[in-house]
């Protein structure tokens, strides 16, 4: 989707800020959201893709005046009512509840087989594998040109990079498409390569001299290039 | 765009609040879990592992070869892993003739398993949108200058493969050992806004 996410090439956000020292985190519900996530994921609730799509259906404007773990609070809470795991009303109930009396203690207890299953995950991670087929279409060399269209939902296919000349610079294996298992459609897994474009083909005359972008592109994403 | 970790409505802390207690309820999630998990990422993942493989590539020929020519398997060689030990890393070179930085210009990919949690410059709508468009103008505030013949090359991280820059070994080191070597590469340099600093300007 034509989101604000997509920000490659955008004008006006100001000078990159730093915080030197920087902690990890900024305060602890961050780590909870942090956990919350994993958990969604590591239970199958969700999956990736459904997650960074539910970051891209925020509200545009609440998506640039939110921080990065606000982000993932969106759309962790978000799936986590989507997907049936919490009721929307016994969400909103309890939020309420706690903004009466936030010092309601949390009803814990040790769960050491969900903390090994979680940390199993935490050291394996999440990432999915390369698939062994279909074989790919395009060799290393090869120019192709990026599809300039604008699909709603969820796409990994940036902006700035649509309708624009490249080349294959490698093949990576085949991995499930993000524009597919974002909606529950499957897995359809297929070639990802990495498109190389001249700085010239993609900003005109406002390209910096002697750059190249580097973009991890699907296949159903290109056409050759005469 | 700078107050991307002010303190947020303390709406937002009720709200991770019931959603951790509802959670707890339901039997998936405990304070527990929420501790030792961040502990991991917190000790165990984090820049010292990056700086570990590229201390490796600058002293072992055989090794860097490996390293650009399969990331992934070259870098578990030395038994890093950590969250997100399953993605596929992918190590780019820098050279007298070829700067590399990443970016993820759609969301905030970085590659956890040897350099951590990312910074919040690096999530930051200013970097994510500039990265690609004037690398060297985003560079020359962190810093860097270089020559106009050198190539710039960025990876947007568009999908599930994970980039790090093995950056230039600086003048000078050339009698450390492996141990200090490491010691000198930071965070920045190997997301590619930062060259490592020669060890007499360190001391």
């Amino acid at each position: 989707m034509n989101g604000v996410h997509d920000l490659g090439g955008k004008h006006g956000f100001g000078p990159v800020e730093r915080e030197a020292n920087e902690p990890y985190f900024h305060a602890d519900w961050e780590k909870v959201v942090l956990v919350m996530n994993l958990v969604g994921m590591a239970k199958r609730f969700y999956n990736i893709d459904e997650f960074r799509h539910a970051i891209e259906r925020m509200g545009q404007a609440e998506y640039l005046n939110t921080s990065y773990y606000e982000h993932w609070l969106a759309s962790v809470s978000t799936l986590l009512v989507e997907k049936g795991v919490i009721g929307r009303e016994e969400l909103e109930a309890r939020t309420k509840e706690l903004e009466r009396n936030p010092d309601t203690p949390l009803s814990d207890r040790k769960d050491p087989e969900l903390l090994e299953r979680l940390m199993r995950v935490v050291r394996k991670g999440t990432a999915e594998k390369s698939e062994p087929s279909p074989a790919p279409r395009f060799k290393t060399g090869d120019a192709v040109i990026t599809r300039n269209w604008q699909p709603p939902g969820h796409t990994r296919l940036p902006g700035y990079a649509r309708g624009h000349r490249g080349r294959i610079h490698a093949f990576h294996g085949v991995y499930i498409l993000p524009d597919a298992h974002a909606h529950g459609r499957g897995r359809c897994p297929e070639p990802l390569y990495s498109v190389g474009f001249e700085s010239g083909e993609l900003w005109g005359e406002s390209a910096e001299p002697q750059q190249r972008v580097f973009i991890d592109l699907w296949e159903s994403y290109l056409r050759p290039e005469a | 765009m700078g107050s991307h970790h002010s303190e947020p409505e303390p709406w937002v802390i009720h709200r991770v609040r019931a959603l951790e207690s509802l959670l707890i309820e339901k039997g998936l999630l405990s304070t527990e879990v929420v501790d030792k998990v961040v502990q991991t990422y917190e000790k165990d993942v984090g820049p010292m592992n990056g700086a570990t493989v590229v201390a490796r590539a600058w002293v072992d020929p055989a090794y860097k070869q490996r390293l650009l020519a399969d990331g992934t398997a070259a870098i578990a060689e030395l038994g890093i892993g950590g969250r997100g030990g399953g993605d596929k890393m992918v190590v780019v070179e820098n050279t007298p003739a070829v700067h590399n930085m990443v970016v993820c210009t759609l969301c905030s990919c970085y590659p956890w398993p040897v350099l951590g949690l990312p910074p919040v410059w690096y999530k930051s709508p200013a970097y994510r949108s500039r990265a690609v468009l004037e690398p060297r103008k985003v560079l020359a505030e962190f810093g860097v200058t270089l020559p106009e013949a050198t190539e710039i090359r960025i990876w947007d991280s568009s999908a599930e493969i994970r980039y790090m820059v093995l950056p230039l070994r600086p003048d000078g080191s050339e009698g450390l050992a492996e141990a200090e070597l490491a010691a000198l590469v930071t965070r920045d340099a190997m997301i590619g806004v930062a060259q490592v600093p020669s060890p007499a300007t360190t001391r």
